[in-house]
């Protein structure tokens, strides 16, 4: 275990380098971060300043590494805007997103999974066709096109509901709706498969021949076993919830990480981008980490091969 | 007309199946099956992959998917089966008939410690839960010849090799002290002395319960060793069924003849083994008559006629086949 836990904590790490590697190379081949921010018709000693006040003056590998030799020290740089520490300015945005993307979480894996749970246990029937037909409509409609025909619909026809801001609990609703319902889908069609992929096995022959009634045949032995794919589906979805939400919160002018992370890209805002392809990065890790650990609660059978870090 | 056992005692069957008959999609899979088991005997079913063995039972005890079309009747002292309300099924399934798989290590659940799915068993059964039904599970994995069963109460099936598992299984079957066993192709995904050791299991408990007992089995010698009544299946029809002794010394019906001659003896000047021609007929498209007819060394035209019905050869023994002295 011991052996396991090391091995995916140094692949963790490396992904980790890896993404923030590739960020600062394509940040730094995408434009001059000197031009953008400065104008091209300021005066060149105003754009040789910034340069030298940002380190740009410097070759890139030098940068390089002194970029990652401050991540290690827990320095993310200041953001090129307004001059003040980059994580701050991230970190204050975060409280909102996870205000959307939390309970869309919930709603995704609230809707998703009975739905597919019901769909598979009436395969065929008109229960499972209208599932299936929501969950390709859920998750084919782009989020904004979704976001902008609920707007349309629900406040500027019917008034019900605030387009914008977030002044009350009914701001998030439209948002969290445009955001789960194409979640929603894709769990609902990976839980269905799931659960009759298990539903055919010879073990739920056994428990039915055994004499357990249907019902706890189903809660007992089918979703346990069918719980191991759905939860890899859940953690991917665990580790967007910080900068899963660039579109939801463009649409509902929502102040959350997204919103920060298209105005940081648009002004070359670099140390503000790669903050934020960090924290993505992290969080995204930590998830499959997690998924990882919980494979080993959830089936026995990895647990032995996860000591050897075979799996 | 009698049906299979019949004849041999006065005693009440134990279970009555009568003109059993399914079909998947409208592709007919049993075409009329009539069996009866009496208590404490032991009954073979023998027959190829695909003859309706495994699907009598399965169809029996309601265990078949949805799209199964399921007719006749199957009778548990004096109670309807087919078409039987959850709850009563629920009852009989693993209380008064339990069952049996082929692959003891996939019919067991993975992710369910293997003490707890026979405690299941237990609790829904006898009434029994906490630790009346481990010591009960416990009980029952030592008779099954588990070692180290309090320890192997904690295992998962993937710790343990097949025959242990197949052990487990019987034991979980034993839990509900059943009236019936149901062991379909017990020993077929077993080691050849593992097979041994679980089918000397399987005689046991049998006489130590007092049970009765169906072996379905594609393996002549297994059925040979352990069953005092044996039926022959071919395309879904019951062909020949008697005793043990007059099936193995006196078959009747060319394909159960067929089915003899495929064995190599173990005395005797060696030979060279019969197979038997051809193929099982497609059941969406089977022969007019006899179903075996197309492959039968003696099948004439007449044999095309219509499907022979099973006839008396000697006493109990009987035989679907035109070339019987009547």
């Amino acid at each position: 275990m011991i052996g396991f836990l090391g091995l995916r904590l140094l692949r963790a790490a490396l992904t980790i380098v890896l993404v923030v590697s590739f960020a600062f190379i394509v940040l730094r081949l995408s434009g001059d971060p000197a031009m953008t921010i400065m104008s091209p018709e300021a005066p060149p000693e105003a754009i040789a300043a910034f340069r030298t006040a940002w380190g740009l003056d410097r070759p890139v590998w030098e940068q390089y590494f002194s970029y990652f030799g401050a991540i290690l020290q827990g320095e993310l740089g200041q953001s090129m805007r307004d001059g003040r520490p980059a994580m701050a300015v991230v970190l204050e945005r975060i409280p909102a997103t996870l205000m959307l993307t939390i309970p869309a979480l919930i709603v995704k894996v609230g809707i998703g999974v009975p739905a597919g749970v019901f769909a598979a246990l009436y395969r065929n029937s008109w229960i499972d066709r209208l599932v299936m037909a929501l969950a390709v409509a859920g998750f084919t409609v782009p989020s904004f096109v979704l976001g902008l025909i609920l707007v349309l619909i629900f406040a500027v026809s019917l008034g019900w509901l605030p387009s914008g801001g977030q002044d009350s609990w009914r701001n998030i609703i439209l948002p969290v709706i445009t955001m789960s319902l194409g979640g929603a889908g894709v769990l609902a069609r990976f839980t269905r498969s799931a659960m009759l992929e298990v539903l055919g096995q010879p073990y739920i022959r056994t428990a039915t021949a055994k004499g357990v009634p249907w019902a706890a045949v189903v809660r007992g032995h089918a979703l346990p076993n069918a719980a191991i794919p759905t939860v890899t589906i859940v953690g991917f979805m665990v580790g967007t919830l910080i900068a899963g939400a660039v579109v939801v919160e463009s649409v509902f002018s929502w102040p959350g990480v997204g919103r920060l992370l298209v105005v940081a890209v648009a002004n070359r805002d670099l140390a503000i981008v790669q903050c934020i392809l960090l924290l993505v990065a992290v969080t995204m890790v930590t998830a499959n980490f997690i998924v990882d650990l919980l494979y080993g609660v959830l089936d026995p059978r990895l647990r032995g091969t996860a000591s050897t870090g075979a799996h | 007309m009698p049906a299979f056992g019949v004849q041999s005692s006065v005693m009440e069957n134990l279970i009555s199946i009568r003109g059993l008959t399914v079909a998947f999609d409208g592709v007919p899979a049993l075409r009329g099956i009539d069996l009866d088991v009496q208590p404490g005997e032991a009954v073979g079913l023998v027959g190829e992959s695909g003859c309706g063995k495994s699907v009598t039972w399965l169809a029996a005890l309601g265990l078949l998917p949805g799209h199964a079309a399921v007719g006749g009747s199957v009778r548990l002292g004096g109670q309807e089966l087919l078409g039987a309300p959850a709850q009563t099924l629920d009852k009989v399934r693993g209380g008064r008939v339990a069952m049996i798989f082929q692959d003891p290590a996939s019919a067991l659940n993975p992710v369910i410690r293997v003490g707890r799915q026979v405690e299941e068993a237990l609790r829904l059964h006898r009434g029994l839960t906490g630790a009346a039904a481990r010591a009960e599970a416990r009980r029952l994995f030592e008779q099954v010849g588990i070692p180290d069963p309090a320890g192997r109460l904690n295992s998962f099936a993937h710790e343990m090799s097949g025959g242990q598992n197949q052990r487990v299984m019987i034991a979980m079957a034993l839990a509900g002290r059943p009236d019936l066993l149901i062991a379909d192709e017990p020993t077929t995904a077993l080691d050849a002395t593992i097979q041994a050791q679980i089918l000397d299991l399987l005689r046991r408990v049998q006489q130590d319960h007092g049970m009765a007992l169906v072996l379905i089995s594609h393996d002549l010698g297994v059925v040979a060793d352990l069953c005092s009544k044996v039926g022959v299946m071919y395309a879904g029809r019951m062909i020949e069924d008697g005793s043990a002794d007059q099936i193995f010394q006196s078959p009747s019906h060319p394909y159960t003849r067929g089915l003899l001659a495929a064995l190599p003896e173990m005395i005797g000047p060696r030979r060279r083994l019969e197979a038997i021609q051809g193929a099982v007929p497609n059941p969406a498209d089977m022969p007019p008559g006899c179903a075996f007819a197309p492959r039968c060394t003696q099948a004439g035209s007449d044999c095309d006629a219509g499907t022979p019905n099973l006839r008396r050869v000697a006493g109990g023994h009987r035989a679907a086949c035109l070339r019987i002295a009547a």
